[in-house]
């Protein structure tokens, strides 16, 4: 299965202009605590996929009351600097879309 | 305890909302309307120029119904964020609008413009009193990265807002403030809890977007009692879950639990969402922490240059399958055409269908895409040079003789003339930092006037 097929939300947006952070909001609580205990979604899987070392990735956090696990890393670039591509960095959500999850 | 009752009519003042939704809160009974209308979503250009990412019929639209109803019941309007950057040029157009508004509906009223912008001599003294730290990740200030800024602005807590109306402000204006302080103020002000107060303004600040389905252009009613608050979208085809508003609360930030503000983290550990009625969500438990030292946000920007570019579009599928070789041979002769003349600049090309929208982070490797959107895009000192490396990059593109082509016409399809266009100033964030205050109220002046006589 697919992050796609079980969240209900999958978005990015700045938190400011130096970070970029994910917000996943599963279908419902029972999804969300498999997915999260199952440690799919880790620092290690956003390092990964938006290409940072580790460390900037700073945080992904399980949000029980919204069904969600959150995410914060380093944007690449700060907001609107030069070679910007998302100034709101609104549209760098898709690669969460097709990642693996076991359940 | 009395309950207090919010009215946030929109998102960001200029994004509007339906009279109905308006109505409907007015019939609430609000104590007061409030209105965050900034950010700094929109980049860096908007602080830098001074200028507003809204547009002002917008505003002035969303302002004369706020302000009339607002005078009309005798409550505060209290407006955050003015002009988007809440700098001393956007706090001025905002002003200027309730002044055109108050003449042309002939309303009186006491009124409070709170500065914002704070002067880089200030900050330098502050920096020379190690007074200032990197919000991270943002990187150490330096003295000669201040020197490079354009502008600065701090975001105001509720204390100055606060402070407006103790001095019997009837409408506020003001400048950058973190964007739920408008909303909790008054609340504050009349002993209202800080955590939830603050944690309710976190809501209203972006009106119904906390509601299903959300929106940004539509009103949200605040409730506030003594150990809760309640959260209710005006418009009937809107309802609030507790889904809706616990996902709001991540919003934007980085941690859902811990949230950084002016004099304290609002700590959400102990929250709980309980559907109150079909269409409202009441929330209880919310904290706020105060910090041993009060720090005020600051956001700075510097002018990086003068940006020009130039929009095409591609489609030979010859060419589209090399189009990565042609920028690179297209940036190789650029810096070979410009060498004798030692030129700095930025030269940039954003491939749409490609990887326009995530550069080196797509995934997708190949494009499938039968067509291209091009951007050619040259930053430099100075506009005149912006244009001569925009333009020649254009022309150069337009006549490259790639790998076999047929198509020995011209490479590019421009939509417009003339093909380039000055985006002027490019400002950068530098400045993303908190300061140490011993006053909350210290770097935001307040200037009292009755209305018509402010701004001369």
């Amino acid at each position: 299965m697919k992050l796609r097929d079980v969240a209900a939300v999958i978005r990015s947006k700045n938190s400011g202009p130096f970070e970029l952070t994910f917000d996943i909001i599963f279908k419902d609580g029972d999804l969300f605590q498999r997915v999260y205990e199952a440690g799919v979604i880790t620092r290690e899987l956003f390092a990964q996929l938006y290409n940072l070392p580790v460390e900037n990735v700073t945080a992904v956090i399980g949000f029980s009351p919204a069904n969600a696990i959150k995410a914060t890393l380093v944007r690449p670039i700060p907001s609107g600097a030069l070679g910007e591509r998302d100034v709101y960095g609104a549209q760098q959500h898709v690669p969460l879309f097709d990642v693996e999850i076991q359940l | 305890m009395p309950e207090l009752r919010v009215l946030a009519p929109t998102a960001i003042l200029g994004y509007g909302f339906p009279i109905q939704s308006f109505e409907e809160g007015l019939k609430r009974d609000p104590h007061v309307i409030a209105v965050d209308a900034g950010s700094s979503d929109p980049g860096p250009f908007y602080l830098g120029a001074g200028v507003s990412f809204t547009d002002r019929n917008a505003v002035k639209r969303d302002l004369e119904l706020m302000l009339t109803a607002a005078r009309k019941r005798k409550i505060p309007l209290i407006i955050g964020s003015a002009g988007g950057s809440g700098g001393e040029p956007h706090l001025k157009w905002n002003v200027e609008i309730v002044e055109e508004i108050a003449k042309e509906k002939n309303l009186a009223f006491k009124m409070a413009v709170i500065h914002a912008e704070i002067s880089p001599k200030l900050v330098l003294d502050k920096l020379a009193l190690g007074k200032i730290v990197p919000l991270e990740p943002a990187p150490d200030l330096t003295f000669e990265e201040l020197e490079k800024t354009e502008r600065i602005v701090g975001q105001m807590g509720i204390e100055p807002i606060i402070r407006a109306l103790e001095m019997g402000a009837e409408v506020i204006v003001a400048g950058r403030a973190y964007d739920p302080a408008v909303f909790a103020a008054l609340a504050v002000y009349r002993g209202f809890h800080r955590g939830l107060a603050t944690h309710l303004g976190k809501i209203l600040e972006c009106a119904s977007i906390a509601a299903t389905p959300g929106s940004g252009s539509d009103c949200m009613m605040g409730y506030l009692g003594e150990n809760y608050f309640q959260v209710e979208p005006l418009n009937p085809v809107r309802k609030c879950t507790t889904m809706s508003v616990a996902a709001h609360t991540l919003y934007e930030k980085s941690d859902p639990y811990l949230l950084p503000s002016p004099g304290g983290v609002l700590d959400l550990s102990e929250t709980q969402f309980s559907q109150q009625s079909p269409r409202a969500v009441r929330v209880t438990g919310s904290k706020f922490i105060e910090d041993a030292n009060y720090t005020i946000k600051l956001e700075g920007v510097k002018k990086i240059g003068y940006r020009t570019v130039a929009i095409a579009g591609a489609r030979d599928p010859i060419m589209i399958g090399q189009i990565d070789e042609i920028i690179g041979s297209e940036r190789g002769r650029v810096a070979d055409n410009f060498g004798g003349q030692n030129l700095e600049y930025f030269l940039d090309f954003k491939v749409y269908g490609k990887n326009g929208v995530m550069a080196d982070l797509e995934p997708v490797v190949e494009t499938k895409s039968h067509e291209l959107g091009i951007i050619i895009e040259a930053v430099a000192p100075d506009q005149a040079t912006a244009d001569t490396i925009c333009s020649f990059a254009r022309s150069t593109m337009l006549h490259w003789g790639y790998e076999g082509r047929i198509s020995t016409a011209g490479n590019l399809a421009f939509p417009y003339s003339p093909s380039d266009f000055r985006a002027g100033p490019v400002y950068a964030f530098n400045i993303y930092h908190l300061l140490e205050v011993s006053d909350p109220c210290e770097l935001f002046p307040i200037e009292l006037c009755q209305s018509g006589e402010v701004g001369a």
